[in-house]
């Protein structure tokens, strides 16, 4: 069976610790739907739809982290504005869902949203064309942040634009979409942005089945996005990505075109930034300006940190663990020190963990299960990262 | 005295030198400092070649001049007689076939022995072929070709960092082999190793020399005699003076330079 073989013993702790990692992924996707639609609901083990909804948003951010670190962990790319491919995604889908309301809006209008009616469009703006359908939708979840991030790359990597600059505009990148789609002439619902979904595919997204299924999907999804990013570092392109993190111009030295490279990472990055976003918003039910703010970005750096950069799992599980303790402290009395609870959270993984949760877990057993000390993938220390 | 110059205005691409590389009247200043001052060189393919000078002398700015990473404010450089290095990128230059070895020893430090040599080995380098082509699929003997010569192999699982300091320096010389580029640029090769290994290295750069260009900036004398080559001093920016080392070595202004003024 797939599982035993999983289970398999050897390889490295980096191996072991990605084989396990797919296992938990694989039985969240079994055991999400089993708890959440078959188990009754008194049963303890009933998994409520409140908690349905948290998990794939933790998912999505999840895929979020895990886009990041395969530009910061292994390229150097210390990218603060991710949050912007991510809400490109969710606006791309945010436009479907919208078109696919219809005469059930206040308004009643066949083909303009309500934030259209109400703005006094007499008709449905250029680039609003094609959103009805989902294979066009889907489409461009990935071509726009993709197509972003090729346009900003390529400006930026063959400028030689790099270390705490090239992560300054990135984050003035995100700002100044945020500005932009705060405007309502922007055509995407302003301030309020894109909300009051109906349905997906047909399918109602309130229903309990339908949010069973989002999550389970932003599960595969995860669990697809670390594949391919984890089959990207261990080839030999992942190879080059580390040299040019660690000296890039000695990678160049040698003959390789770094911008090409880096473009390269950055723009699979977005793609998979975006993604995440389209998953995360029929499950939060709204998609606003404010998924622009460049201190989502920031936060996203924060879970990679925090769960150990360069080792994707450990961006993974960093994003689900900062956003569990993020809930449970905004939904009590400590919710006005969230932020300070977050800052400490990261001078402490700094100086403490300066791998990050997985990172010095991985770096402890490494040492102890075999005897050959760096035989797997390194992490570069984290001091090196803004440079 | 060196080499002769002969321009061939009879193909279409003319060679304007038999040099496989030639610097001509090459100046460069950095906050008005001239760094390079009006030098020329020649150097004959297959010739070894070593550089001295005084600290400041200009030995690494005509390095980072000759494999792009500084331009120079006058003068001309060609390689092969046909390519302007003056307005090539590191990359374009280092795929023309010019390797350079550092004054520290540049490894990929996070990354294995092995790792090392396959980032590299001759051979394609995009992005493409990194992935799913050539440069992904590169057969291990050609990785222990390299590492035996410069005796390795039994190293290659370790990481590149953990190394110590002369063994970096030879692993770093063996991704020069590892790129057999036309013309190796190695920068101080011997800093930093004890006697045997400097002898060691002088044995393998001279080996290299047999069917490479070589050119080795060096302060160690005693190195530069074991290399036996012709030798250029270079002084603020400029030769100062070339040929044989008892040569240059007895010569007064060169003497004047290396014992101070």
């Amino acid at each position: 069976m797939i599982l035993s073989s999983l289970i398999r013993q050897g390889g490295s702790v980096h191996e072991i610790a990605a084989r396990w990692f797919v296992i938990v992924l694989l039985a969240a996707i079994v055991l999400v739907p089993v708890l959440h639609l078959m188990v009754p609901e008194g049963s303890a083990l009933h998994l409520p739809t409140y908690a349905v909804a948290l998990l794939g948003k933790y998912i999505c951010f999840a895929i979020l982290a895990v886009a990041l670190d395969l530009v910061w962990g292994y390229c150097g790319i210390l990218s603060l504005g991710h949050g912007a491919f991510f809400a490109l995604g969710g606006y791309a889908m945010g436009m479907y869902l919208m078109r696919q309301i219809g005469t059930r809006g206040v308004y009643a209008n066949p083909i303009l949203p309500d934030f259209m009616v109400f703005l006094n469009y007499k008709e449905l703006p250029w680039f609003w064309h094609g959103f009805h359908s989902f294979p066009f939708a889907f489409f461009m979840i990935l071509f726009v942040p993709g197509l972003l991030a090729l346009v900003f790359g390529w400006l930026a990597f063959r400028s030689r634009v790099t270390g705490v600059y090239l992560s300054i505009i990135t984050q003035a990148l995100t700002y100044a979409l945020l500005l932009a789609f705060f405007r309502n002439d922007m055509g995407l619902g302003g301030n309020n942005g894109l909300t009051d979904f109906k349905d997906i595919l047909g399918f109602t997204v309130q229903a309990p089945g339908t949010r069973a299924v989002l999550c389970m999907l932003s599960l595969a999804t995860l669990l697809g996005s670390f594949l391919f990013a984890q089959r990207l570092v261990n080839s030999t392109f992942g190879k080059v990505l580390i040299a040019i993190r660690d000296t890039e111009s000695r990678t160049r030295f040698l003959g390789y075109r770094v911008e090409n490279y880096k473009l390269t990472a950055f723009v699979v990055s977005a793609m998979m930034a975006g993604l995440a976003g389209a998953l995360y918003v029929p499950q939060v039910g709204i998609i606003n300006p404010s998924e622009f703010a460049p201190a989502n970005s920031i936060e996203a750096v924060i879970w990679v940190a925090v769960g150990g950069r360069g080792t994707l799992v450990g961006a993974a599980v960093g994003a689900v663990v900062v956003n569990f303790l993020k809930t449970w402290f905004t939904t009590g009395l400590l919710a006005p020190y969230w932020l300070f609870a977050l800052g400490a959270l990261f001078i402490f993984v700094t100086l403490a963990l300066p791998k990050g949760i997985i990172g010095a877990l991985l770096e402890r057993f490494g040492e102890k299960s075999s005897g050959l000390k760096g035989a797997s993938m390194p992490v570069a220390p984290v001091s090196k990262a803004a440079e | 005295m060196n080499t002769v110059i002969h321009p061939d205005a009879t193909t279409e691409k003319p060679a304007l030198t038999q040099a496989l590389l030639y610097l001509d009247g090459v100046s460069v200043a950095f906050d008005g400092f001239k760094a390079i001052n009006d030098l020329s060189l020649f150097i004959r393919p297959g010739e070894m070649r070593a550089i001295i000078g005084p600290n400041g002398a200009g030995k690494t700015t005509m390095m980072d001049i000759i494999t792009g990473k500084t331009r120079p404010d006058a003068g001309t450089v060609y390689f092969d007689g046909k390519h302007d290095l003056t307005k090539l990128d590191e990359a374009s230059i280092a795929d023309l076939g010019i390797g350079r070895k550092f004054q520290k020893p540049t490894v990929f430090e996070s990354q294995t022995v092995a790792d090392n040599i396959l980032l590299a080995l001759r051979g394609p380098r995009d992005a493409w072929s990194a992935l799913f082509g050539e440069r992904n699929a590169i057969a291990p003997h050609r990785i222990e070709e390299i590492l035996d010569i410069v005796r390795l192999t039994h190293e290659q699982k370790r990481l590149a960092g953990d190394l110590s300091h002369g063994q970096k320096q030879w692993l770093e010389i063996g991704m020069l082999l590892a790129q057999d580029p036309k013309l190796l640029l190695v920068d101080e090769p011997v800093a930093g190793m004890t006697d045997s290994e400097t002898e060691d290295t002088a044995r393998l750069l001279k080996r290299i020399a047999k069917d490479h260009s070589v050119i080795v900036v060096e302060h160690d004398m005693s190195f530069v005699r074991a290399l036996d080559t012709r030798v250029t001093c270079l002084h603020e920016g400029s030769v100062l003076a070339e040929g044989q080392i008892d040569d240059v070595s007895r010569n007064e202004r060169v003497i004047e330079v290396y014992l101070g003024r």
